[in-house]
């Protein structure tokens, strides 16, 4: 089992790894999101400061959305989805190693990239620790709750769509409970209980969302 | 061994096959026959259990293949149309992955006397991207020759695409593949002769 999580995880990796322009365009479409905002909204620091959270979190979402539909389609159309249904291994294992190099390749660099774009929204350096660590809690829950999102719409015609209002609405409480964080440490309260919503909610996505994808797969390959 | 028991197909409104029976045994081929559109795919796929049939079912050594799970994936290989390569990869590290994925840990060295198996070896280094159609099929096929490859071989047309000599090729290793006791059901355009100890003919759409 935990031979087939390397494997798929190092071969999804390498694939993203001579692919950079799939994960360098979600990561320059979330820089250009969080700049434009300051752009149409003027560059009040004061105001800038209250609505930083929500458009990096936002932003973030948006980001992690445009990378989903990749995650099983090409292995569709080339016939590996195929093989990893019949092949020896347990099919989870295989579903969370590709969740797990999803997120390592766009999730991972979407939330080492927030703190930067936040220093643009004039955030304090303790913020910028509190989105950092958020971002890092609540990207894993969009890369999950997505994979369930894009192996449900598989195969069907503008999936991408389809998976944008499958998987936005499941996401809010990723959003609320991310952006609050921030949103409380900016007021001066703790962000812990926050922080600590985020990783039950990544608690709960785990088992769910790789359930729901595995059974997802199952019926797109029937 | 294989056995199948009354297996129907529908796909959309329109029944493919109904009431169909196979047995296979150590060292048994079925060859599938029918026209574009019959259902051999779809019964290859239901054999392979991609496909859940609308009536009967499958057993492999005794037990339903859906009981099985991964336990039936480690004793089958099913190679359908698509080549299932990474474009990105190059052929040896496809064939590294599929081998993995099959529950087989190659060496580097039985990679390659896999891949020159089917007379790829000197193209190990290219990414699969360059490769024809032929290439491909040689590629995706050669994890057949590694060692410790399973006892079920469900090949969906296996010769397309291959030239006189790859078709060659298949032939002795699904041969030997048959004469170890290993056992094959193949759908096939070409009639290519594949010799072994009791062969069955499966007509669909007849």
């Amino acid at each position: 089992m935990t031979a087939a999580f390397a494997a798929v995880l190092r071969r999804d990796l390498l694939v993203a790894l001579r692919r950079k322009g799939d994960a360098l365009n979600v990561l320059i479409f979330f820089v250009i999101v969080a700049s434009l905002f300051p752009l149409g909204t003027g560059a009040e620091p004061g105001q800038l400061r209250t609505m930083a959270a929500g458009v990096i979190w936002v932003g973030a979402l948006l980001a992690a959305l445009l990378s989903l539909p990749r995650l099983f389609a090409a292995d569709l159309a080339d016939g590996t989805l195929e093989q990893m249904l019949v092949s020896a291994q347990p099919l989870p294992a295989v579903v969370a190693a590709k969740v797990a190099a999803h997120w390592l390749s766009t999730g991972l660099p979407l939330a080492l990239i927030a703190p930067v774009l936040g220093l643009q929204y004039g955030l304090p350096s303790d913020a910028l620790l509190v989105l950092l660590g958020a971002v890092l809690l609540g990207t894993p829950v969009l890369s999950l709750v997505g994979a369930a999102g894009a192996a449900l719409t598989l195969g069907v015609r503008g999936a991408g769509v389809l998976t944008g209002l499958l998987v936005l609405p499941l996401c809010v409480p990723a959003l609320v409970f991310g952006a609050g964080a921030l949103t409380a440490s900016l007021s001066g309260l703790a962000p812990g209980p926050h922080l600590s919503l985020l990783g039950a909610l990544l608690a709960v996505s785990l088992p769910l969302g790789l359930w729901a994808a595995c059974a997802a797969l199952r019926v797109a390959l029937d | 061994m294989l056995n199948a028991n009354g297996l129907s197909c529908e796909r959309g409104d329109r029944q493919l096959f109904a009431g169909l029976s196979l047995a296979l045994e150590a060292g048994g081929l079925a060859r599938l026959l029918g026209a574009n559109g019959s259902g051999k795919t779809s019964l290859l796929r239901i054999l392979a259990g991609l496909t859940r049939p609308a009536a009967g079912e499958v057993r492999w050594r005794g037990e339903r293949i859906g009981d099985l799970a991964e336990e039936y994936g480690r004793e089958l290989a099913y190679i359908g149309h698509a080549p299932a390569l990474k474009d990105e990869l190059t052929v040896a590290e496809n064939l590294a992955f599929a081998a993995r994925l099959a529950g087989i840990v190659a060496s580097g060295a039985q990679l390659e006397a896999a891949l020159e198996v089917l007379g790829m070896a000197t193209r190990a280094a290219l990414p699969a991207r360059v490769l024809s159609q032929g290439q491909k099929r040689r590629v995706s096929l050669a994890r057949l020759a590694l060692p410790g490859a399973p006892a079920l071989w469900l090949l969906d047309e296996p010769f397309a695409a291959l030239d006189e000599d790859g078709i060659g090729r298949v032939r002795a290793l699904t041969e030997a593949h048959l004469a170890r006791g290993g056992m094959l059901v193949l759908t096939s355009h070409q009639d290519v002769p594949v010799a072994a100890g009791s062969i069955q003919t499966v007509t669909l759409g007849a």
